[in-house]
Parts: C-alpha cells; structure tokens; sequence
C-alpha cells in the first residue's frame, strides 16, 4: 500500500520520510543512553556522565540491595493485580463484545474515565478515601489501586481484540448438545485466549512502571519506581541501568515470541480455513 | 447468529431488572464506601444491597434461557464494575468532601468537612502559575507530538509494506523501560557537558536557542523547554498508535480517486487523508495532554524552581505538608477544567471514538 504522489511531490516525500527517520531516532535516543550507560564506570556518585568503559555493572546486577528488593516488590504486585485485573477485565470485555445490552454505552464511558483522568487526580483521591477510612497504606492499597486502573485498561483492549469474533461458534457447540459452560471453555476461551494474554501483559507492564498512583497510595511500601524517585537526589547507581536494561531486553523478547507466535497462529488458521 | 440472539433478548424485563441490581449495588458499595450512609443507614443500604443480589441469583438460577442470556452480561459486569465504583467513584466523592474540609492546626491531619470554599480560592490565587504552567506546557507538549507522530504514524501505515509491525514494535519498545528511568537518560543527554549542548556549541547554535529561550544561560535543563520536551517524548506514543490505527483504515483508492479527478497529491492529502486522520488526532491529543497536564516527574527531573506543575505542588502539599484539603481542591480543579476542556474539544472536533 502506497499513496501515489505527483513527481513535483517528491521532495515532500522525502521530507515526511526524514521526519519519521528523526521521530523514531528521538524515540530510541534515551535507550541507547540507558543501555549504554549501564556499561559506564561513574566517577562519582550519578552515573549521568560517561567516564569509562566496564563490565562490572552486568556482573553484580544486584548488588544495590534496595534497588533490587524494590524490584522484586513491584514485580510481587504486579503479578497479582495483574491476576485480578485480567479476570475482571475480561469478564467486562466478554459481556460487552458477546451482548447487546440496556446501559452497555454508559458503561462504555465509564470504564474509559479512568484512562482519561489525571494519574495525580486517581492518585490523591484514592488515598483521601483510604486515608478517611483509616486503612494502612501498603501493599494491600498499590494493589487495589493497580487493580483500579488496569481494569478498565484489559477491559478495552480485550473487547478490541476480540471484536471480530464468531459468537456463533460457541451457539453451534452448544447445538451439538455441549453445555454452555463446556462451550465455552471448549470453543470461546481458546480463542479469545491470546487477545487477553496480550493485554494481560501490558497490563503486567503498566504496574510495574505506574509511579505517580503508586506514589500517594504507598505508605512506607517502596517498589521499583518509588525507589528511583526517591534515590534520584542522592544517588543514580549504574545497576538501575542494568536492571533497566533487563527488563527492556526481557521485554522484547517476548514481544518477538509473541509476533512469531501470533505469524504461526494465523498461518495454521488459514491453512485450516483452506482445507475447509 | 448473532441477529438471532439479538432477537432473542428483546423481552425486555428481565434486561431492565438486571441493569436496575447492577445500578443498586453500584450506588450502594459507594454510599457504604464514603461513609455517606453509615451506622443503621449503612445496614439498611447493605440489607437492599442483599435482596437485590439474592432477586438476581434466582433470576439466574430459576430463569429459563432467554432470561439467563438477558441478564449474564450484568453479571459478568458486576465485580469489575463494583470495583471501580469503590475505588474510583467513591474516592472523587473523598476527594471532593476533603477539598470543602479545613485543618484546625498546622497538625491536624483528619480535617473536618466545614464548606471551606476558602480552600479554592486559596488553590486558584497561591498556584495560578503553577496552573498556568501546566496547561501551557502540556498544550505546547500535545502540539508537538502531533508534529512529530503524524509523519511517524504516516510513513509505518502507507509505506510501512510488510515490516508495519515491526515499525510499531520500535515505536514501542522504548516505552518497556521504566518511565522514571527514561526521564533521568533525558538529564544525561541535556545537562551542561551532555551531547545535546555539545552538538549546539560545535553547530555555535547557542546564541539561536538562546534567542528562541530553549537555551537559558547556557543551560538547556531545567529551562521550560526541557520540561516540554520530556513531555513530549514520553507522550509520543499515545500520539502515534491512534493516528497510525485511524490512518491504517483509509482505503488508498480514495486517494487514487482524488488523484483521477485531477487533484494535486497535496491537495488529496488535505481533502481525504487529513480529514479521515481526524479522529486519530483526537483521540491521541487527550491521550497526550491529559496525562501530561497532571505530570510531575518531568518537571521534577528536567525542570528547575520556576518550571513547576500543578502536579508537584499537588504531590507536596498532599505527601510533604500533609495539607490534603488544598491538595484535594487543586485536585479537583484540575480534573473539572480538564473535563471542561475535553467536553469543549469533543463539541469541536466532532468524534465519539475516544477508546
């Protein structure tokens, strides 16, 4: 696909073209920095400047003993909100994409506000109603505010992926004697499954990385955001680079596993198709 | 098939039934959550709460199909919904009644709710730079990415051929690192010996940047134009993958056919991909300046003491001088002029496709 231009429009090409070539180098130049830092040997105290040239970094990743507990309690946290929010999540997805229902565009709307509201905003009033009802900020709250705003997130991009899906399959199961539990454990789930994996995953990844949320409904409780926040006055250990670098390359990797997934599935689907 | 189940719900009784028990434990989980009816009130709303859940149970389990099918999505709605009703509607309430609230001491950290309109005017006047700030940089940051996410997503979606997911693969990527991390690499590449000042002085750009004000004394970090650009790039993407998915649905023999009417290729670009891009842009400006309007860690990171946003002032009053009913009343005007905003922008441009 391409969009015919006028030999007088040439240079206008070009220009877009250059224009993206920037964007994306803009996009990646802070990577590079990250990557290439967590290789530098900091003269002092902020490995904000390049010094030399070490492998030491790579080879005591957790060395920084807060950075790496932070780490592990965000990771904690975001296994399981992750947990919760994909059921939720996907039960909210399944009723809107499977049914047409009375109130179903008003809960539409609202499941988007919280994606369109401040994080501050999320933040600060989620912790006025803890705060009121005198409850312990901890775990238990960065959880709940996790849960809060990746459901509607899961929500959405549940229903996007699955929208172009044949509700008739699970009514043919269930014509063939399959009860509607079994049809849709048997038939509805399996497909539908790497639409909700996928968004589990950046919803996995929204966790990790949320600060500002986190930041108000934390207490004591220091993940790996709150951590770098808090360290960033007083010290930029190379190791947050490292383990920057892990997480970025960890992510990649299964993005890659997941395209070639995805390029095997479809292929098998039409093969299938085909046959038929 | 699926007209079919269409018309099998048209009964509508039982729809109406399922969406009245949703709304009831929905108002009910708020009222109990924000105190609004405590004590016996709390009783009665959870003994209302109880019989209409029970009412549902049996329409599930007595129901014959048809009936089933037209209230399942309302359970299948119920936890998520719930959840949010307690931890999203019921916390704007809190919010809203600490705003009104006052401090008998500098140490009173429960105040009481007083109608203290005073904290309001007190958020306006004291933070009306910070205001300001705000809304400027992230009007200016949302600009900006339109500017640089529009060839972006235009070259990945009509020029992009087969390698279209790998292009969006590398808009992506960069955004699996962690947000404060990519903030702090931005000090790293703009601070005083870093490689952006470096190439300036070799290009002997200063003296321009510093005409325009991106530069400030020979400093580019902790100028407004830092802040902007932090901004801006941790935004882009909430730019790029709306335009890209809005571009992507264009049929190119539209433009093949503007193109056979004589248009000139710029004019096609105007008068059929422009206008079609239009919900795109859209969505991806409130994605951009509506987060980015409430950001505080790039002015933390990139800006200095007159570069601060309404999101710091709010996380320090809130979190340092523990005055959570200012913070509360910032808070909420920030939110009322955001929805404000977006209402006015929506009348404007036209579209209903926000998700």
């Amino acid at each position: 696909m391409s969009v015919p231009m006028s030999k007088t429009s040439r240079a206008g090409r070009w220009g877009i073209n250059a224009v993206a070539v920037l964007g994306l180098l803009y996009l990646f130049a802070p990577i590079f920095v990250i990557v290439l830092f967590s290789f530098n040997n900091p003269a002092g105290k902020f490995n904000i400047q390049w010094t030399g040239f070490t492998l030491d970094n790579w080879a005591n990743p957790f060395s920084e003993k807060q950075l790496t507990d932070a780490l592990w309690v965000s990771l904690r946290i975001a296994c399981i909100s992750t947990v919760i929010s994909t059921i939720l999540g996907s039960m909210m997805a399944i009723a809107l994409s499977r049914y047409r229902f009375k109130g179903s565009s008003g809960i539409n709307l609202f499941l988007v506000l919280p994606l369109t509201s401040p994080e501050v905003v999320i933040g600060a009033s989620l912790a006025t109603l803890f705060l009121d009802r005198g409850v312990t900020f901890g775990y238990v709250t960065v959880i709940i505010a996790h849960v809060m705003f990746q459901i509607s997130f899961v929500a959405l991009t549940v229903r996007a992926r699955i929208r172009g899906f044949d509700w008739g399959l699970e009514q043919a199961a269930m014509d063939l004697g399959a009860s509607p539990i079994r049809a849709f454990w048997k038939i509805t789930f399996p497909l539908i499954l790497p639409g909700i994996l996928a968004a589990s995953l950046l919803s996995f990844a929204l966790s990790i990385d949320d600060f500002i949320i986190t930041f108000f409904n934390a207490g004591s409780l220091v993940t790996f955001p709150l951590q770098i926040f808090g360290a960033s006055r007083v010290t930029i250990p190379p190791q947050i680079n490292v383990l920057a670098s892990m997480i970025l390359f960890a992510s990649i990797a299964i993005m890659v596993l997941g395209l070639v997934f995805g390029t095997l599935r479809q292929k098998r689907q039409g093969s299938v198709m085909r046959k038929h | 098939m699926t007209r079919l189940l269409r018309l099998k719900t048209a009964g509508n009784t039982p729809e109406v039934s399922g969406l009245i028990v949703l709304l009831v434990l929905s108002a009910g989980v708020i009222l109990i959550a924000t105190e609004i009816a405590a004590g016996i009130g709390a009783v009665v709303v959870g003994v209302i709460m109880a019989i209409a859940l029970i009412a549902y149970a049996a329409v599930v389990v007595k129901g014959n199909p048809e009936t089933r099918r037209a209230v399942a999505p309302y359970g299948l709605m119920k936890p998520g919904i719930l959840w949010l009703s307690i931890f999203f509607l019921a916390p704007l309430w809190a919010l809203l009644v600490m705003s009104l609230s006052s401090k008998e001491s500098r140490f009173d950290f429960f105040p009481s709710f007083s109608w203290e309109w005073e904290n309001y005017s007190e958020a306006f006047t004291r933070f009306r730079p910070q205001f300001v700030r705000s809304f400027l940089y992230a009007g200016i940051a949302t600009v900006l990415t339109i500017l640089v996410g529009f060839p972006v997503a235009y070259v990945i979606a009509f020029r992009g051929g087969k390698y279209r997911m790998v292009l969006l693969g590398l808009v992506v990527i960069p955004f699996f690192t962690s947000y404060l991390i990519r903030t702090l690499a931005w000090t790293t590449l703009m601070n005083d010996n870093g490689p952006v000042m470096s190439v300036l002085e070799t290009l002997r750009l200063v003296q321009v940047f510093e005409w325009l004000h991106i530069v400030d004394n020979g400093r580019l970090l902790s100028t407004p134009a830092a802040v902007i650009g932090g901004l801006t790039y941790n935004f882009l993407p909430f730019m790029i993958l709306p335009i890209y998915v809005s571009l992507e649905k264009i049929d190119t023999r539209l433009v093949d056919a503007a193109m056979d009417l004589y248009s000139s290729g710029s004019s096609a670009f105007r008068k059929v991909v422009l206008p079609l891009a239009v919900p795109g842009i859209f969505a991806g400006s409130l994605l951009v300046f509506i987060p980015a309007s409430g950001d505080f860690v790039n002015a933390q990171f990139l800006g200095g003491p007159n570069t601060t946003m309404i999101g710091n002032s709010i996380q320090d009053q809130y979190l340092k001088q523990l005055n959570y009913p200012i913070a509360s009343a910032m808070s909420f005007v920030l939110m009322v002029i955001i929805t404000i905003g977006v209402l006015v922008y929506t009348k404007f441009m036209g579209t209903e496709e926000l998700a």
